[in-house]
């Protein structure tokens, strides 16, 4: 049972400004639960998608192992021909096909090209059987609860003759029965000498079913803990997975508090498809003027959704709360209002929902604010000019000309564009939404600097940010969201990583 | 001194033909359209022995696109939205039997028709808009079955025949030419009069637009391409002006036309509802992100297509002098052709006025130089096809080879 089934060596990945794994070595013994954590961006999926050859041969530096042989993977179905088979997080099921048809899709049971049903039906039932799913072949996917779909993606795997599972945050959206019966899989998987490895934040269930452990940090092997000889506990894998260097990542603040300026009481939303998930659950939280309020949460936690619902309702249904501003309720109905309250939100995903690609910068910035550069509905050309220029020169844009498209710009600047589209519109509250997702370092420090000025200027700032050295970096309170519910609110001062991370991990295990 | 000397000589060279190169490239799309209507032109002038060119034709090429160019206006920003509208035949061909059973059937004066039917064409609009715009059915379904939907309602409203013939007084709104003040014989002295006019403003406006351009510090196309630019779209306004003038003088419809286009080029080119709709057809999500109401905005965009597919309706009935069943027929197609031929993107967020109006006179010739060689109308439709294919191609390559 100690033969190592995969090995991978210094696997050095790099995106364009980035480095997402750096040096990372990895190794699966046969037949045994390896789990992979770290925090979000620490490059797990990365590593992952290496391993499976989402990012082929020849992009990444460094070497794979399998069984012994080296692999250059070009595509998932040559790694899935030698049995490796990863389940992504987002499941890949065709909702409108059954069980059957999803579990042979590109791998289906034909003679001569015509698909053999009897044979199909068949192995279907037995594999069902294997994970403990008591459904009909011709379910089909889309009336299946997510829990018994997360059971077909692994009975598609098992269809593939798979030797090693990678299971990308199985349980994410599973509730704790389904958890359950997940893990007992795992576990009697590894009792037919199947591998797995198991990307999880959920750390008790890490330290219940993992034999090993390694930790990433930062595109970096840390550590890998041997469950069987080292005395695990969560504090220990938390303190691998955030403990680092503060010093010099971000530019000093002295903070100016004033009365507050915002405030959301009781706010709730529903998912708007599935409309008995609440994606916001009795959120209270407030922001006072010269304040940096962060909010912390794992992917899925409902931060984006809270603020997109918040600004003009641009997401969710049935939303109820109130909003006020300066103590007096205004109307934030519909974005246009929300902006003309003075409220902006710069979105997560600058590239979808922020910019104009095909359009200059010019045009981006001035997106929201129109009416300050026109006469009676006539765009006044110098005027938009001069004011695309200042601020250009204001965030540092980097660009050749303020003519240029926003789409041959790099991350960094992109994001600038963004946040000048937003300033522009001269909001007294603004709400950013992962401000520094994916661009690199130095530009980081620049959005930093400018967050402090705006606070410095005396409007009120909530950040929404996966990276916890952010949130401590800049903040002055912060808040922790989990489930569509704020679970925990600490000044910067009695903040830790740690701390923050208890909270996101631990109210799990009491709340369940 | 004389290294320096041819040193200076070599780079200024090189730079100018840089600029030349450079000018060509990043104005393609711009210029490329033109280009190739002026090609196209040239190669009818010969094959059709001049006639292409004649006073007479011209008149005519004008008459008979002013329909297709009134929508492609409306066209165009439904495709800068992002989306298409397949039931303009149609609705100009419902509206034109409405007009025809107001005006011929129940002699209803035809300025309130007119009206009417204007209302009743920004109805349909706003119709099909809702379900674009509010319900979220894609407008390739909801104009598709809007192209049935009024194409069938014509019939209704004619039962199968033609109704004619209108007064004469509707009948000027595409038949009639404007009046001349100076009676001269065989020459129509005011409407080369106004070509003069729009000469000197077009150079007065390109000039002011280099004077500000200048005053913000931006780049300028070279002074000398300025002038060979004006210098040509002087010449071709003139030409134009001489061969109407030659004839009967500027038709009515163009008295109808020339406003609009420079109404709609001046709505998309510098106003906050242009700008809006760019915005909407390039990103819909960050639009509406940024305030804009996208669903509002894209409703009236039908309305506006809806009134322009009516106006182009009554003009087509009074061309023809009657309301028939199949009026319209295959307009949707040279419509739309003319908009993707001029420039404008299919996936949304790039055309102009100045494309689709070239666009549309590219087929207007095509289509009027192919009768005129007695092309049949069998080959006529296959070779439109292949100019459009070729003409997207040609834009898609450029845009690859860009990014």
């Amino acid at each position: 049972m100690s033969d190592v089934i995969l090995e991978m060596r210094n696997i050095t990945k790099t995106f364009p400004g980035v480095k997402a794994l750096d040096n990372v070595t990895f190794s699966v013994k046969q037949g045994e639960i390896h789990a992979l954590v770290g925090e979000n961006g620490a490059g797990k999926s990365t590593l992952m998608k290496v391993l499976s050859g989402v990012y082929p041969f020849g992009s990444y530096e460094g070497e794979i192992y399998f069984e012994g042989n080296e692999c250059k993977f070009q595509n998932i179905n040559q790694s899935e021909e030698v049995g490796l088979v990863i389940i992504h997080q987002e499941l890949a099921l065709i909702p409108y096909l059954s069980i059957a048809e999803n579990l042979f899709l590109g791998n289906e049971r034909s003679r001569f090209g015509v698909v053999d049903w009897n044979e199909s039906i068949l192995k279907t039932k037995e594999l069902l059987n294997r994970v403990g799913l008591n459904e009909s072949p011709n379910t089909l996917i889309t009336n299946m609860g997510v829990g018994k779909q997360q059971l077909v993606e692994i009975a598609k795997a098992l269809a593939k003759k798979v030797k090693l599972h990678i299971l990308d945050e199985p349980t994410a959206s599973l509730n704790e029965t389904d958890s359950e019966k997940l893990l007992q899989l795992l576990l009697q998987f590894k009792a037919h000498g199947i591998a797995s490895i198991l990307i999880s934040h959920k750390l008790s269930e890490v330290s219940k079913v993992a034999d090993s452990i390694t930790i990433l940090r930062d595109g970096a092997t840390i550590e890998t803990l041997d469950a069987h000889k080292d005395v695990i506990t969560e504090d220990r894998i938390i303190r691998g997975m955030v403990g680092r260097d503060l010093t010099h990542r971000f530019p000093p603040r002295e903070s100016k508090i004033g009365e507050t300026i915002f405030e959301v009481r009781d706010w709730n939303a529903y998912h708007p498809l599935h409309e008995d998930r609440k994606v916001s659950n009795n959120v209270n939280i407030h922001v006072r003027k010269g304040e940096v309020v962060g909010i912390a949460g794992l992917m899925g936690a409902g931060r984006t959704e809270l603020a997109m619902s918040i600004f003009g309702r641009a997401y969710g249904t049935r939303i109820s709360g109130t909003v006020l501003k300066n103590g007096k309720e205004i109307d934030v109905s519909s974005i246009d209002k929300a902006i003309a309250n003075g409220i902006a939100y710069a979105t997560e995903d600058r590239k979808a929902y922020g910019l104009i690609l095909i359009e200059q910068i010019k045009d981006n910035i001035t997106l929201a604010n129109l009416e300050e550069v026109s006469d009676v509905g006539v765009i006044n050309e110098p005027r938009e000019l001069t004011v695309t220029r200042e601020y250009r020169d204001k965030l540092n844009i980097k660009c050749s000309s303020i003519l240029q498209l926003a789409v041959n710009l790099s991350g960094g600047n992109q994001q600038k564009v963004v946040l000048s589209k937003w300033l522009f519109a001269n909001p007294d509250i603004l709400i950013l939404d992962e401000p520094t997702r994916g661009i690199d370092v130095g530009a980081k420090y620049e959005i930093y600097t400018i967050i402090n000025r705006l606070a410095s200027e005396g409007k009120g700032i909530i950040m929404i940010s996966s990276e916890l050295p952010e949130i401590l970096g800049v903040c002055d309170r912060i808040y922790v969201m989990r489930d569509g519910k704020i679970v925990g609110e600490m000044p910067a001062e009695d903040a830790s990583q740690e701390k923050i991370m208890m909270h996101i991990m631990r109210k799990q295990e009491v709340t369940q | 001194m004389k290294i320096p000397a041819t040193f200076d000589e070599t780079t200024g060279g090189s730079a100018l033909r840089k600029t030349i190169a450079g000018l060509f490239k990043s104005n393609i799309r711009e210029y490329g359209m033109l280009i190739a209507l002026i090609a196209i032109m040239i190669f009818f002038q010969i094959r059709t022995d001049g006639i292409l060119m004649k006073p007479v034709n011209i008149t005519n090429l004008v008459l008979q696109n002013s329909y297709v160019i009134i929508m492609a206006l409306g066209m165009l920003l439904i495709i800068v939205s992002g989306w298409i509208d397949l039931s303009v035949g149609s609705v100009a061909a419902f509206v034109g039997a409405i007009a025809g059973v107001l005006i011929v059937k129940n002699h209803m004066n035809y300025g309130l028709a007119i009206v009417l039917c204007l209302g009743i064409g920004a109805l349909i609009g706003a119709w099909q808009g809702y379900w674009v715009a509010y319900v979220k059915i894609p407008a390739f379904i909801v104009t598709l079955a809007g192209m049935l939907i009024f194409r069938g309602l014509t019939l209704v409203m004619v039962r199968g025949e033609s109704i004619g013939p209108f007064p004469v007084g509707f009948q000027k709104l595409s038949a009639g030419f404007i009046p001349d003040f100076f009676k001269m014989e065989g020459f129509h002295l005011t409407t080369m009069l106004i070509g003069v006019i729009v000469s000197v403003i077009l150079i007065y406006f390109d000039l002011r637009t280099r004077r500000n351009q200048q005053k913000y510090g931006f780049e300028v196309t070279p002074f000398y391409f300025s002038v060979v630019k004006q210098i040509a779209i002087t010449a071709a306004v003139m030409g134009f002006s001489y061969l109407m003038a030659s004839y009967k003088g500027i038709p009515n419809v163009l008295v109808i036309l020339f406003p609009f286009i420079v109404v709609y080029a001046f709505v998309t080119n510098q106003t906050v509802i242009g700008r809006r709709i760019y915005a909407l057809g390039g990103n819909e999500k960050a639009a509406r992100l940024s305030g804009v109401n996208t669903p509002r905005l894209l409703f009236y965009t039908f309305v506006n297509m809806g009134a322009l597919a009516a106006l182009a309706g009554l003009i087509v009935a009074a061309r023809l002098n009657s309301a028939t069943p199949n009026a319209g027929e295959g307009f949707e197609l040279d419509v739309i052709a003319a908009c993707f031929i001029g420039g404008a993107s299919a996936s949304g967020g790039i055309g102009t006025i100045i494309g689709a109006v070239v666009g549309a006179f590219f087929i207007g010739v095509m289509n009027n130089g192919m009768s005129i060689l007695g092309v049949g109308i069998d080959w006529q439709q296959a070779i439109k096809g292949f100019v459009l294919l070729l003409a997207v191609f040609f834009d898609v390559y450029n845009k690859n080879k860009s990014v």
